[in-house]
């Protein structure tokens, strides 16, 4: 196992390091004039003259559950932490509800934070913690009581107003945090990795439950994490971002399927990348090999870079094959096998049902719809070039 | 069986330094010179000169540890806040005189301070009237501040630094300006340091001698003088005992009130 994952580190890695920064320029958002709730305009923001965020647009629409998904370093904190009032940006502004906030510290702005490792308040049990910004806004007791209770049956827990924060676990500190958020009734909620400290089966349960939250309490969600599978599980829309730039914006289905460049399509879920050849319209040479696609406008011949999810490679006898090769490598994985397979000089990650052993020779199928074909990022002189037009 | 015997040295040090000298204090503190018991030197405290002397120490140690409290608090904050570099140079410039022997650095105050000292004879230069602090309760609560303040900052520093920058943030988050978040979260989680700052600051003031020696001349008399001239000029160890024992007393007190407030602190704070 841990053989595998360091494998697959060491892959993502090539992949990632290849792509010269100009790849990496800002995915600009469809235009949208309707209900924008917050809106980051030309965002930039360096610590210690590292640049984090560099010219950033994105606009979130009400009630949407937005993810911020990144590897670390990204700058998606960075940006929740702008949200939230905890950063100012060095240039560009954030609006929201049609106000300027971007001078408007935390206190004053009309949305809370969950934060990573649940920051409760050490000293306060969780009645108190939970009543915390009732009190400040100077609520009525009863009133304040009311809402402790209907927060603590929110998030199940209820009949815990006199526990200590200490003695909860980890996933209870992390709904009370949640708890202690939601009673202020904010128009947004900014969620920062908050499931990051909890074992697996724990997240999934609370990947339900923020997700039934959402739609009973009706507010925006925005979400930071560098999980993808919790970005796709949850998420209306998905931002995929990489140092400082946005890669990709749109729903789950939509970055899984049709990732807009290789960064999006390695980070998100394992997938083969491969050099090739766009022959013409709707035709495209994979290692030697040709395959018929959907995609076209690419021009003739052109180099570009195919996506190919493992799970969409059928392995099926040589013959039938458009490409032969070797099962190379093979492993159980519960619902599936992974399996490498060496073919046209290329080590093909697939998944399937169906299990072939280790020197089975095999014949490599996939159908025409499920090859991405994406433009290849040329050098990084050039694409400068190209900028500047 | 090994790892105990290791201890050895400990408890040897801790038998002949620690508990015979202060089985030693008891006895003599409770027996008069022939040997018999009586409570007679504990009771002196009660005679004017000594109870002057009790109150007066207690006096100037609350007031030097408020002082202390007061300038240590916001350092400690500031320090906190600062980023790397600057703040070695800063914890650097408050442990460098702690290098030096605490004689001297008292010695030095009192050559600052004299009548034809340092200050005077620089206030004398530009024609401004002399302070008059030396030998007065000022100089000595100075000398107290000055000498026990990095022992009021560094516990504070301690506490300070572990609160989580994002319980702060979390605070801000719902709602708190910064006067209400360091009232209702910075200075409640900082209880534990300005305990044991507040403790490391009045135990030393309330006992010393050296300092009231240099700065307040022989006039004024803090209880550390009355017992040290008990045990050096008089040669009453009995009387001096007995007065380390209510000094004692009133340290131990003063302990007591503290750890009580602490878990009061912690009650109502929760």
């Amino acid at each position: 196992m841990g053989q595998q994952s360091a494998q697959f580190l060491i892959r993502s890695n090539i992949v990632r390091s290849r792509y010269p920064r100009a790849i990496l320029l800002q995915y600009t958002q469809e235009e949208s004039t309707v209900n924008k709730l917050i809106d980051l305009q030309n965002i930039t923001k360096s610590f210690d003259n590292i640049v984090i965020l560099d010219d950033m647009n994105l606009y979130i629409r009400e009630n949407e559950f937005l993810t911020l998904l990144g590897p670390s370093g990204c700058g998606k904190t960075t940006t929740l932490r702008i949200i939230g009032g905890f950063e100012t940006p060095d240039k560009g502004r954030v609006i929201f509800d049609g106000t300027d906030i971007t001078a408007t510290p935390p206190n004053k702005r009309q949305l809370n934070t969950v934060f990573q490792k649940y920051a409760l308040f050490p000293h306060m049990n969780i009645g108190e913690n939970i009543a915390f910004g009732l009190r400040i806004k100077k609520k009525s007791k009863s009133y304040i009581q009311d809402k402790i209770k209907y927060a603590l049956k929110l998030v199940n827990l209820e009949g815990y107003e006199t526990r200590m924060p200490d003695s909860l676990s980890g996933g209870q500190q992390q709904r009370i945090a949640i708890a202690r958020a939601i009673v202020n009734e904010p128009k947004v909620l900014l969620l920062d990795e908050p499931l990051g400290a909890l074992d697996l089966k724990l997240r999934q349960d609370m990947q339900y439950e923020l997700i039934r939250l959402k739609n009973e309490l009706g507010i925006t969600f925005i979400y930071v994490t560098h999980d993808q599978e919790e970005a796709l599980t949850m998420s209306d829309t998905i931002v995929v971002m990489n140092q400082g730039y946005i890669q990709q914006i749109g729903t789950p289905e939509k970055i899984y399927n049709e990732p807009e460049n290789a960064f999006v399509a390695d980070f998100i879920g394992d997938s083969n990348i491969i050099d090739a050849t766009m022959v013409r319209d709707e035709l495209v040479e994979i290692l030697g090999a040709r395959f018929a696609c959907v995609d076209s406008g690419f021009g003739e011949n052109r180099p570009v870079d195919v996506v190919i999810r493992p799970e969409d490679v059928e392995l099926v006898s040589p013959e039938k094959g458009i490409l032969q090769g070797v099962v190379s490598h093979i492993i159980f994985k519960g619902v599936h096998y992974e399996m490498e397979v060496m073919a046209g000089g290329f080590e093909w990650l697939v998944q399937s049902t169906k299990m072939f052993p280790v020197g089975t020779q095999i014949g490599i199928h996939v159908d025409p719809f499920n090859i991405q074909i994406m433009n290849k990022p040329v050098s990084e002189d050039e694409e400068a070039i190209g900028v500047n037009e | 069986m090994n790892k105990k015997l290791l201890a050895t040295p400990h408890i040897v040090w801790s038998v002949a330094f620690i508990l015979i000298p202060l089985g030693m204090v008891l006895y003599y503190g409770l027996t008069d010179r022939t040997g018999a018991f009586t409570m007679a030197h504990i009771i002196t405290i009660v005679t004017e000169e000594h109870a002057k002397a009790l109150l007066l120490s207690i006096e100037l140690s609350l007031i030097s540890t408020i002082i202390c409290f007061l300038l240590a608090y916001p350092l400690a904050m500031m320090l906190v806040n600062m980023n790397m570099s600057q703040h070695s140079f800063i914890v650097l410039i408050f442990i460098l005189p702690m290098w030096m022997n605490f004689l001297l650095r008292t010695l030095a105050w009192q050559t600052l301070l004299e009548k034809t000292g340092v200050i005077n004879s620089l206030l004398g230069f530009f024609h401004l009237p002399p302070l008059e602090i030396i030998n007065t309760p000022t100089a000595i609560v100075l000398g107290m501040v000055y000498n026990f303040l990095p022992f009021m900052v560094l516990p504070l520093y301690n506490t300070l630094a572990k609160i989580d920058k994002n319980i702060i943030n979390a605070a801000r988050d719902l709602g708190a300006g910064t006067v209400q978040t360091f009232f209702r979260i910075t200075l409640p989680l900082s209880i534990p340091g300005i305990i044991s700052g507040v403790t490391m600051v009045f135990i030393p003031a309330l006992t010393t001698f050296v300092i009231s020696n240099l700065l307040g001349g022989s006039k004024i008399l803090l209880i550390g003088n009355v017992i040290e001239q008990e045990f050096t000029q008089a040669g009453n160890w009995h009387l001096g005992s007995g007065l380390s024992i209510v000094l004692m007393i009133f340290i131990v007190i003063n302990i007591i009130a503290e750890a009580i407030f602490d878990k009061q602190g912690e009650e109502t704070a929760s």
